[in-house]
C-alpha cells in the first residue's frame, strides 16, 4: 500500500483509514480491505443495486464509487443496521421486518435493498406502496416479485423502525 | 391515486380453503426463514465472500466466433509468461467433457477441434492478482478458421431429441370439428438473472484430489462432472455449496463446467483459484431458457368441445445437448395444456444452432408451450365467439381425464378449482365486460383522446411434479436423518437452499415426524462428502419428493428410538443417544404406488402428480406508444398442501413477476450468433415500479404419494403469467400478439397487420 494517500472516513460509525489507490471501487474497500463482505456485487455498472450502501445518508452503489470520493464522508453498510454488541444478537426493526414478512429469499438483494430502505425511513418515508416502490426502484430482486419486499418496508415505517438519527455527526476526515 | 401497503399484521393474504383442502399450520406458527438473520446482517457466505488465503484469479478465454476451426491459441511472446498459469484442453486429466445427457460439450476446445458458439471457452488462464489477469488474457490469440454459421433454428440438420407422440385419430377428430384454427407462436431466450453471478472457488488437496466452493443447485452434478475431467474418485472429489443467490436453474448444469474450470487451474496452480464471473460474461456465456416454435391446428365443435389437437414444436437448443433432450420432452408433455382431447398428436425437435447452449430455466420447456396454447385457445375462443373462460371451463381436467400420454388423473386434480378461483376473486365477467365496451367505445369513433386502454386476460396451466417419466425411479435419490452421540437431530440432504426455503421447511418435516420442535432440527452443509445424493434441486421435487425421503427415514428413526426406549421420541431421544451413540437412517426412493411410464412407447405416468395454476392479469397499454403497464396479478395456486404460507407465497410472486418481464420485457437480441445486449445495462427485469401488485391464492388438493401431501410449486406460477399478460394486451387493443416478449414494437406490428386484413 506504500505510495498510496490514505483515505479516512467514519463506517458504521467507526473512523477507518485506508491507504489504496483514489479510484479503488468503495465496494472493493469494503469487500476486500475492510473485510465487510455483507456489501454484495451484482453487476458492477450501476443497475442492480445490490451494492448499495449510504453515504451521508443517501443511497449510492458502491461499485461506481471511487474511495477518493469518500474520504471525509459517513458510510453505513449492512453491517451497520442492527444494535451493536447487543446480547444476544438483535436484529434493527428493519432487519426484523424483513424477516417477519419474508422479504428475504435468496439473500443477495437484501443488503442493498435494506440500505435503500433505511435511507427512505430516514428520509421520512411511510407505509405508502407507491412511494415505497419507487425507492427501491434502484434494486433488482429477481426472487420475490418485490411484494413482501415492500411489505416488509411498509411494516417497518409502521412501526417506526430505525428512526434513530443517522449515526456519526462529523466524519473522520 | 396511491394504494396502503397491507402489511402481514393488518391484511394478511387469505389462504382459501376450498371443499378439497384441508389446512394445517396457520401462518402465525410458522417459524421464520432459518438463514434468514445470516442474510439480513450480511453474514451469509456467498462464494465470493469466501476468503482463502493465497487464492489466485482464474479467467476464461472465450471464442469470438459462432463456428470456427481452432488452429491455434498464441501466446503473445511479448508478455511475460512466467507469473501466469495457463490451461488448455491438453491439459485435462480426464475426458475433456461437461458431463450430462450427450457429452458432447468439451470443457475446453482442443486446438484442432471446432468452436461451436461465440464465448465458448477455449483455454484457462490464473495469476495473482487481477490486474496481471487482464494484462495476460489481452495477450492471448486465437487463430481460427472460420466456418459456416446455422443460427436459424428452421434450418438446422442436426437434432439433438424429437418426439412424435399421441393418441386418437387426428384426421377424425378435425372431420367432426366445427371450427379448426391453426396458429404459430415464437419465444425467445430468456436469462434467469439470479442477481449472484455463477462463482466456484476451487481447492487442491493433500491427496491429490480437489475441494469446491460454489453457487449451485446440484453439487453431485458437479463432482460427477469433476470426477469425469479430472480422472477422481468421489472421495477425492468433494463439492460443497456456498450460500447461494439464486438459480433458477441456471445453477442447475452450468456450474459443472465452471467447477471443472477452476479445479484445472488450482491444480496447476497448486494453490487455491477463484472462479467468479462477472455480469457481462454470465450473461454472454451461460445458458438460456430455450427459444421456441410451436405450431398449433386446433380442432373444436360448436360448443368449444376439443376434439383435434396437432401440435408441432421446435426448440433451439444452442450448440451443445446439454439438458434439452429432458427440456423437449417436458415441453412436449406439456403442450395441450390442462384440457381434455381425445385426438392429439405432439411432434417435437430441439436442434443445434452455432448459438450459446440454452439451459434449464425454471418451468423446463413448459412455459414456451403453455404460452401457446393458452394464447391458441384463446384465439378459438374468439373465432367461435364464446368467452375464454367458458371455453376453460369446456376443456379442464377433471379427475379421472386421461392425458395424450394415457396417464389417467386419478387424484389432486384441481385444474377447474384454480380457474373458478381466479375468475370470482378476479371479478373476471365484470371486468371483461368492462373492457369490451371501452374497445368498442374506441372504434365508433372519437370518444376524446384516450391514450391509454385497460385490458384483462386469463390463462390456465399445469405443471407435472418430479422428473419426467422414469427419471426419478432411475435416479434412485437417498435422504437420510441422523441422531448423533451427543444428542443432535440432523437431516442429511444435498437439497440445496436458493431462496424458496429448503432450510425452513426440512426442519419443519421432520420436526412433525419426529414430534419435536423445527428448532431442534438440522440441517447438515449441502458438501458432498458428507450427505447422501437426494438428486438435483430442479423440477420442483425437493419439497415433494425429497419432502418424503426425510419423513419416512424421520418415522423409521423414531420408531427405532421409541422402541429401545419405550417412551415418546421427544422425550427420549437424548437418553437414547447418551446409551446407545450415534444412529442414522437412509431412505432410497421408491416409486410412487400404481405409477409408471414406458419410454419406449412415451406412456403413461409422465409425472406422479401435477400442480395446477390460474393466473388474471390487468394491464394498460399505451395508445400512442403500445407500451405496456401490467397493473395487477392474480396468481391462483394450486400446490398439494402449504407448507410454510409466506415462503410458498414468495415463490408465487417471485415466479409470476419472472413470467410476466417474460411476457414484456425480457429479450435477448442476436447478431451473427451473438448475444448483443449481454449487459445488465441493455438486458433489462421488471424493477419494483415495473411490477404488478400481485395477489396469490393458494389452494390445498393434497397428494397421497407425500406423506405430507405437498406438490411441487416452484416452476408453477412461471407457466401462466406470460399467456395472461398477452391475453389482456389483446383485451385492451383488440389483437393478438403471438411472439414474445410483447414489445411495444411487436403489438403495432400487429395491429398494422390485423387492420391491412380487415
Amino acid at each position: 500500500m506504500n505510495g498510496h494517500a490514505g483515505f479516512r472516513f467514519l463506517l458504521n460509525g467507526e473512523s477507518v483509514e485506508v491507504a489504496v489507490p483514489g479510484m479503488r471501487r468503495l465496494l472493493d474497500v469494503l469487500r476486500e480491505d475492510l473485510g465487510l463482505s455483507g456489501t454484495k456485487e451484482g453487476c458492477g455498472e450501476g443497475e442492480c443495486g445490490a451494492c448499495s450502501v449510504l453515504v451521508d445518508g443517501m443511497v449510492v452503489d458502491a461499485c461506481l464509487v471511487p474511495i477518493c470520493q469518500i474520504d471525509g464522508h459517513v458510510v453505513l453498510t449492512v453491517e451497520g443496521l442492527a444494535p451493536r454488541g447487543a446480547e444476544p444478537a438483535m436484529l434493527s426493526p428493519l432487519q426484523a421486518a424483513f424477516l417477519e414478512a419474508g422479504g428475504a429469499q435468496c439473500g443477495i438483494c437484501t443488503p442493498g435493498m435494506l440500505m435503500a430502505a433505511r435511507a427512505y425511513l430516514d428520509h421520512g418515508g411511510g407505509p405508502d406502496e407507491d412511494a415505497i416502490r419507487e425507492a427501491i426502484a434502484g434494486n433488482l430482486c429477481r426472487c420475490t416479485g418485490y411484494t413482501k419486499i415492500v411489505e416488509a418496508i411498509a411494516l417497518a415505517a409502521d412501526h417506526g423502525a430505525d428512526a434513530g438519527p443517522f449515526p456519526g455527526a462529523s466524519a473522520g476526515g | 391515486m396511491t394504494a396502503r401497503v397491507a402489511t402481514p399484521r393488518t391484511a394478511p393474504t387469505p389462504l382459501v380453503v376450498p371443499p378439497l383442502a384441508t389446512v394445517r399450520g396457520r401462518a402465525g406458527a410458522e417459524p421464520l426463514r432459518r438463514e434468514g438473520p445470516a442474510k439480513l446482517t450480511g453474514e451469509a457466505l456467498y462464494t465470493d465472500d469466501l476468503v482463502f488465503p493465497g487464492a489466485w484469479y482464474g479467467a476464461t478465454v472465450r471464442s469470438t466466433e459462432a463456428h470456427a476451426r481452432l488452429d491455434a491459441i498464441e501466446l503473445d511472446p511479448a508478455f511475460d509468461w512466467s507469473s501466469v498459469v495457463v490451461v488448455t484442453a491438453a491439459e485435462v486429466p480426464g475426458e475433456n467433457v461437461v458431463s450430462s445427457i450427450d457429452d458432447d460439450q468439451p470443457a475446453l476446445v482442443p486446438v484442432g477441434g471446432e468452436i461451436r458458439h461465440h464465448a465458448e471457452p477455449v483455454c484457462l488462464l490464473a495469476a495473482a492478482d487481477r490486474e496481471t489477469l487482464r494484462a495476460a488474457r489481452a495477450r492471448v490469440r486465437l487463430r481460427t478458421t472460420p466456418l459456416p454459421a446455422v443460427l436459424d433454428p428452421l434450418l438446422s440438420e442436426t437434432t439433438f431429441a424429437h418426439y412424435d407422440v399421441g393418441r386418437g385419430d387426428l384426421e377424425a377428430g378435425f372431420a367432426a370439428a366445427d371450427l379448426v384454427l391453426e396458429g404459430t407462436y415464437r419465444t425467445g431466450h430468456q436469462e434467469q438473472l439470479y442477481i449472484e453471478n455463477n462463482a466456484m472457488i476451487a481447492l487442491p488437496r493433500p491427496d491429490g484430489g480437489i475441494e469446491v466452493h460454489g453457487s449451485m443447485q446440484c453439487p453431485f452434478y458437479a463432482q460427477k462432472a469433476l470426477k469425469r475431467a479430472l480422472a477422481l474418485d468421489a472421495v477425492r472429489t468433494v463439492v460443497i455449496q456456498a450460500e447461494t443467490g439464486g438459480g433458477f436453474g441456471g445453477k442447475e448444469e452450468y456450474p459443472s463446467m465452471i467447477a471443472i474450470h477452476a479445479a484445472l487451474l488450482a491444480r496447476r496452480c497448486g494453490r487455491p483459484v477463484r472462479m467468479i464471473y462477472d455480469r457481462h460474461e454470465d450473461l454472454a456465456a451461460t445458458t438460456k431458457r430455450h427459444p421456441s416454435i410451436v405450431r398449433h391446428r386446433t380442432g373444436v365443435l360448436g360448443d368449444g368441445t376439443l376434439v383435434a389437437q396437432e401440435i408441432e414444436i421446435i426448440l433451439d437448443g444452442g450448440a451443445y445437448s446439454t439438458l434439452s433432450p429432458v427440456v423437449l420432452s417436458r415441453a412436449t408433455l406439456h403442450a395441450g395444456g390442462p384440457y381434455r382431447c381425445p385426438n392429439v398428436r405432439v411432434r417435437s425437435r430441439v436442434v443445434a444452432t452455432n448459438t450459446p447452449p440454452n439451459g434449464a430455466f425454471r418451468g423446463f420447456g413448459a412455459p414456451q408451450v403453455e404460452f401457446a396454447v393458452e394464447t391458441h385457445l384463446a384465439r378459438v375462443a374468439e373465432a367461435l365467439g364464446i368467452s375464454p373462460l367458458d371455453l376453460r371451463r369446456r376443456n379442464a381436467y377433471r379427475e379421472g381425464d386421461t392425458t395424450p400420454f394415457g396417464q389417467v388423473l386419478r387424484e389432486s386434480v384441481a385444474a377447474q378449482e384454480v380457474l373458478e378461483q381466479a375468475a370470482e376473486a378476479s371479478d373476471f365477467a365484470t371486468k371483461r365486460a368492462l373492457t369490451a365496451h371501452a374497445r368498442a367505445e374506441r372504434a365508433s369513433g372519437p370518444v376524446g383522446r384516450r391514450r391509454s386502454a385497460r385490458g384483462i386476460g386469463m390463462a390456465l396451466g399445469w405443471h407435472g411434479n418430479g422428473f419426467t417419466g422414469s427419471g426419478e425411479a432411475k435416479m434412485g435419490s437417498v435422504a437420510a436423518v441422523e441422531l448423533t452421540a451427543a444428542g443432535e437431530i440432523r437431516v442429511l440432504i444435498a437439497a440445496t437452499e436458493i431462496g424458496q426455503g429448503t432450510k425452513t421447511i426440512f426442519p419443519m418435516l421432520v420436526g412433525e415426524a419426529l414430534g419435536v420442535a423445527p428448532d431442534d432440527v438440522e440441517l447438515a452443509r449441502p458438501d458432498t462428502s458428507a450427505v447422501p445424493d437426494s438428486g438435483p434441486t430442479v423440477a420442483s421435487r425437493t419439497a415433494m419428493v425429497v419432502g418424503r425421503l426425510v419423513i419416512e427415514a424421520a418415522r423409521r428413526l423414531r420408531a427405532q428410538v421409541e422402541a429401545a426406549t419405550g417412551r415418546p421420541f421427544a422425550e427420549s431421544y437424548a437418553a437414547y443417544a447418551a446409551t446407545h451413540g450415534h444412529l442414522r437412517v437412509d431412505q432410497r426412493f421408491e416409486p410412487y404406488p400404481d405409477t409408471s411410464f414406458d419410454d419406449a412407447t412415451y406412456t403413461g405416468d409422465a409425472y406422479p402428480v401435477y400442480g395446477w395454476a390460474a393466473c388474471v392479469a390487468e394491464v394498460d397499454v399505451d395508445l400512442d406508444t403500445f407500451e405496456v403497464a401490467v397493473r395487477d396479478v392474480l396468481a391462483v395456486d394450486e400446490v398439494g398442501r402449504v407448507l410454510h404460507r409466506v415462503l410458498a407465497e414468495g415463490q408465487v410472486e417471485g415466479g409470476t413477476l419472472q413470467a410476466v418481464g417474460y411476457g414484456t420485457i425480457e429479450e435477448i437480441k442476436l447478431q451473427d450468433g451473438r448475444y448483443l445486449n449481454d449487459r445488465l445495462s441493455t438486458y433489462l427485469i421488471p424493477t419494483a415500479l415495473d411490477a404488478p401488485r400481485i395477489r396469490t391464492v393458494l389452494l390445498q388438493a393434497p397428494f397421497s404419494g407425500s406423506p405430507h401431501g405437498a406438490k411441487g410449486l416452484g416452476e408453477l406460477p412461471m407457466d401462466v403469467g406470460a399467456p395472461a399478460v398477452v391475453a389482456a394486451i389483446a383485451d385492451a387493443v383488440g389483437a393478438w400478439v403471438t411472439e414474445l416478449p410483447a414489445t411495444p414494437e411487436r403489438i403495432m406490428a400487429t395491429l398494422g397487420s390485423s387492420a391491412a386484413a380487415s
